[in-house]
């Protein structure tokens, strides 16, 4: 385990020292300490190792992130795991807005609660939230998956194309063109494995899908009040 | 666009350390507020109908105890002044409303930052440690303040642009974000008889909340009128005289964050401002959901 | 008394107000409830650089020798923060433009056709192609709202970053690509079903404003090691402030799109009434520079409806450190070109007018996905054309800087020039030809 103190060096030094690690690395385990929300923590990683982080962070920590799995001991500040192409990442704590923003892949879980606009525009990545989510999660959400244990603000999946929601709680408002959809076997079998690939206990069956109508997907005039 | 801190202490024995406690945390949102910076210290009340107030002249050399020897003489009045760089606190044993009249009357070209009984604005031009240092902030006292560092974004960067924005007694506003509908909001309270000291967007947001206090509205009823009638993004958090209030638009697009423990309330636009709070790593933090208005009360807190 | 001679009969009168395409689009508008969509720039004439003429010199000033005397072009781009800024041999740039929008053959031929002149071209929405790498030498990658095909690898892989808050055909809103051009490639790069209408947001999903952006730069730069320039793209509306904020907010490169400037697809209305002329933008943007004392640290590209080495130079007159083309550069890969006259009447269109760029019915199979099109167009013969059109504008630039003395494009001055009619004066903050006068200069920004 090789520990970082970011009392004693800075974001650069991190940064820089992960992404010069070859693939097969054998440094495979680091600790991050005192973060006290400094920005772009463990960004741009692209090698399978581990990082833990111990405390809060602020905006983009393991924004873009690739293999590596970064697993947070504290609250993630703004775009937490933006972008995300594989890997995982794992907050204990709570993240601010737009976490998991674009993502494209991987699995981003957070266990507490996570802000406004989660999974805004998501593409691909998985995103699974132990507690609630804000206002206008997964906007223009285009593909992958958002489980929510808690309950869901409001407009959830506005102008959604064809990533999949499922949400065990209160829903305070869909927005345009989301809306619930038939669990089937099939789905029901992908939250269960998404919950266990989170490593979070819950009922699939107390969980109901959202998705889109796919009435935006062409104009029409008859539809302009979502517009 | 900018950074903003608050600090509400419940534990009266951190009392002492108010000041150094806020210096930390402003010059933790340096990056996002280089312009300017400016605080809103809520300490030392004065009593009965005595008014303390805040006053910046763009000349370090200005006269200010013969101002305040013709003000004194006027009002009938004793007169304190206090210089802190080119500010000065001028407490008088008269209401505020009496001197503010008096003083822009006869020396227009006084700036008001501040006044109530508690309440004192410091604002200035340059990095947010530079005017921390300017104006002693490490050693003040109190039970609660604010702060703002500034990047401007429509108007100029000069000391009077500075936030906080004072528009009634020891009520002051900071804001990060910009409104859209301020010229017509700002032709509306002119209309009603208010006063513009700026082009600032951020003060007519602290004129229209005054304005719907000065009607009555509660504090929490003032901010929720703000919802319906401010349009654009917003971030704002408003000293008071008993505490402070926080207040996200409904697209929520500024950042904020909220931490507690047992000890204070804190607010900032990021974390990384109350990271060194004492007791940080065992608080409470949150961030402020959209159009929800958050108020503290020191004595309820007390 | 003759008799009254029979009246002369009036001729219809069209309205100015009510003009044909006022008429025709409110049939349009009527008989489909939906706005104009439409490509291209603004088409109406705004003030332009038309308008300016140089002060060539002559007794109390002396020219250079064309083609002997040197007259350099070179520029170089990111030199504030960057390890590795971007040095141009030309002042002439390849604005954004996605593969999506354009055909692969299309962003080949850009490729090519900069890289044979030593300049920048620059992806768009819709992420980085292979193809569009392997032959652009400088290639700049965008950051989009959208961020359609976003991906760490490729901005590893590009030369610099263009976070795109803007451009000038559309300052605050978003794109819409129509299905019929989300094929198979396109809609696999953008994670989206096939032939949907693909919607582009108009704000970045996690940052809004000056001091977030600062935190994404921080980010875009941690990612790529410090090494790459960073450039902020904004369409021209209040250029003195957001030029001041990009600066403010670390930008290497701020990139000024004015309201000629092209869209592969937005609305009419927006094109049209949005935004401000390129002519109007560059001075106020260039003042924000001088105010900070950051012109020439942070450079100003400029672009929106950039035709000839005259327009370049007058650019660069006004402040500017170099241009960037879009609509010009399709049109010299073969864009609108009069020999596929019937084949544009038959798409209901005319050579030099169209702009459905969004149908994906190009004739010249450059704004389009349909693969038998786009076969139309040869890249090395389209790369070619581009090459040879920036080495025209170059030497026509060089021509002006010559003639008014200077031996580095980049040493032309606003007091070359001189304007010939008042809004260009004012606009320009030149004086009116023959004056001293610079109407509006009392006025502020």
């Amino acid at each position: 385990m090789i520990t970082v103190d970011l009392d004693k060096s800075s974001v650069r030094d991190l940064n820089e020292r992960l992404h010069r690690l070859p693939p097969e690395t054998n440094e495979k385990a680091w600790r991050v300490v005192n973060p006290k929300g400094a920005h772009a923590l463990c960004a741009g990683l692209t090698v399978p190792i581990e990082v833990t982080i111990d405390g809060h962070p602020g905006y983009y920590c393991a924004g873009m992130n690739k293999e590596a799995t970064v697993v947070v001991n504290g609250h993630c500040g703004v775009g937490l795991a933006e972008n995300m192409m594989s890997g995982e990442v794992r907050v204990k704590g709570n993240a601010s807005d737009a976490a998991g923003a674009t993502g494209r892949g991987g699995l981003l879980v957070i266990e507490g609660d996570a802000g406004l606009r989660c999974g805004i525009s998501m593409k691909g990545i998985d995103i699974v939230v132990g507690g609630s989510v804000g206002h206008m999660s997964a906007f223009m959400a285009q593909a992958g998956s958002l489980v929510v244990c808690g309950d869901a603000g409001s407009s959830l999946g506005d102008s959604i194309y064809e990533a999949r929601l499922y949400v065990q709680g209160k829903v305070d408002s869909l927005g345009a063109d989301c809306v619930e959809k038939k669990m089937t076997p099939h789905h029901l079998a992908k939250l269960e494995q998404l919950l266990a690939r989170a490593g979070i206990k819950a009922d699939p069956k107390r969980f109901r899908r959202y998705g889109s109508a796919r009435r935006l997907y062409n104009f029409h005039v008859d539809n302009v009040d979502a517009y | 666009m900018c950074g903003i801190v608050g600090l509400f202490l419940k534990n009266p024995a951190l009392r002492p350390s108010l000041g150094r406690h806020l210096s930390h945390m402003l010059i933790e949102m340096t990056e996002r507020g280089p312009d300017s910076a400016g605080i809103a210290v809520y300490h030392k009340p004065v009593k009965g109908k005595a008014s303390k107030l805040t006053l910046f002249h763009a000349d370090p050399h200005f006269h200010w105890r013969e101002v305040g020897g013709a003000l004194g003489e006027a009002l009938k009045a004793e007169v304190d002044v206090e210089t802190k760089a080119n500010h000065v606190v001028m407490t008088v044993s008269a209401p505020d409303e009496h001197v503010r009249g008096w003083l822009k009357s006869h020396h227009p070209e006084i700036r008001i930052m501040g006044y109530g009984q508690l309440m004192e604005v410091y604002k200035d031009m340059g990095l947010p440690k530079q005017v921390a240092e300017r104006y002693g902030l490490g050693r003040m006292e109190g039970t609660h303040a604010i702060g703002h560092t500034r990047m401007a974004t429509e108007s100029a960067v000069t000391t009077e642009h500075s936030h906080p924005f004072t528009a009634a007694s020891d009520m002051c506003l900071v804001h990060n974000g910009s409104l859209s509908n301020h010229n017509n909001l700002r032709r509306w309270l002119v209309h009603r008889g208010h006063q513009f000291e700026t082009d600032n967007d951020s003060e007519v947001a602290a004129r229209y909340f005054a304005h719907r206090l000065g009607e009555g509205a509660s504090l929490a009823e003032a901010l929720e009128a703000g919802l319906k009638d401010l349009d654009g993004f917003y971030t704002f958090t408003m000293g008071t005289r008993n505490g402070f209030a926080v207040l996200r638009d409904a697209f929520a697009c500024k950042p904020a964050v909220l931490a507690e423990t047992d000890d204070w309330v804190a607010m900032a636009s990021e974390y990384r401002s109350i990271a060194n709070l004492p007791g940080a790593d065992k608080a409470v933090v949150w961030a402020p959901a959209p159009a929800v208005v958050y108020t503290w009360d020191v004595q309820a807190a007390a | 008394m003759s008799a009254p001679t029979s009246p002369t009969p009036m001729p219809p009168r069209r309205s100015a107000t009510f003009d044909e395409y006022a008429i025709a689009e409110i049939h349009r508008a009527a008989a489909t409830g939906i706005y104009d969509i439409r490509g291209f720039g603004a088409k109406r004439r705004v003030p332009h650089f038309d308008d300016l003429v140089f002060l060539g010199a002559s007794v109390s000033r002396y020219p250079l020798e064309g083609y002997r005397e040197k007259c350099a072009t070179d520029v170089v781009l990111g030199t504030r923060f960057a390890k590795k800024p971007i040095h141009l041999k030309i002042p002439v740039t390849i604005a954004g433009m996605s593969f999506g929008a354009l055909s692969g053959p299309a962003k080949e031929a850009l490729g090519r056709g900069a890289s044979a002149m030593g300049t920048s071209t620059t992806t768009g929405d819709g992420g980085m192609t292979p193809e569009e790498r392997g032959h652009s030498s400088i290639l700049v990658y965008q950051l989009l709202p959208s961020r359609y095909g976003m991906n760490p690898d490729d901005l590893r892989k590009a030369d610099a970053i263009e976070v795109v808050i803007g451009q000038g055909a559309k300052p605050g809103g978003g794109g819409m690509l129509l299905g019929q051009k989300i094929s198979p490639r396109v809609a696999a790069m953008r994670n989206l079903p096939e032939g949907i209408d693909q919607r582009s947001a108009c704000r970045h999903p996690d940052w809004t404003g000056p001091d977030d952006l600062t935190i994404k730069i921080q980010e875009i730069r941690e990612i790529t090691d410090w090494e790459k320039p960073v450039y902020v793209k904004v369409g021209a509306t209040r250029p003195y402030y957001d030029v001041a904020l990009a600066v403010k907010s670390g930008a290497d490169v701020v990139v000024l799109d004015g309201m000629q400037g092209g869209t592969a697809a937005t609305q009419e209305v927006f094109i049209e009434h949005v935004g401000i002329p390129i002519l109007a933008a560059i001075r106020p943007a260039v003042q924000a520079l001088q105010d900070l004392d950051m012109h020439r640290k942070v450079q100003l590209v400029v672009s929106g409806g950039i035709r000839n080495g005259a327009d370049v130079a007058k650019a660069l007159a006004l402040g500017a450190d170099a241009v960037a083309i879009g609509t010009a550069a399709l049109i010299a890969l073969g864009d609108n070109d009069p020999k596929l006259e019937e084949e544009y009447r038959k798409i209901g269109s005319a050579a030099g007018c169209y702009d459905d760029w969004h149908e994906g019915r190009d004739p010249a199979g450059i704004t389009t996905q349909d693969p038998e099109l786009a076969k139309r167009l040869d890249p090395i013969k389209a790369g070619r054309r581009l090459s040879n059109y920036l080495a025209v504008l170059t030497m026509e630039t060089q021509i002006i800087a010559r003639a008014c003395g200077k031996s580095h494009v980049l040493n032309l001055e606003p007091e070359d020039l001189v304007a010939l009619t008042i809004e260009a004066a004012a606009m320009a903050r030149v004086p009116l030809a023959g004056t001293s006068w610079i109407p509006g200069q009392s006025g502020g920004l």
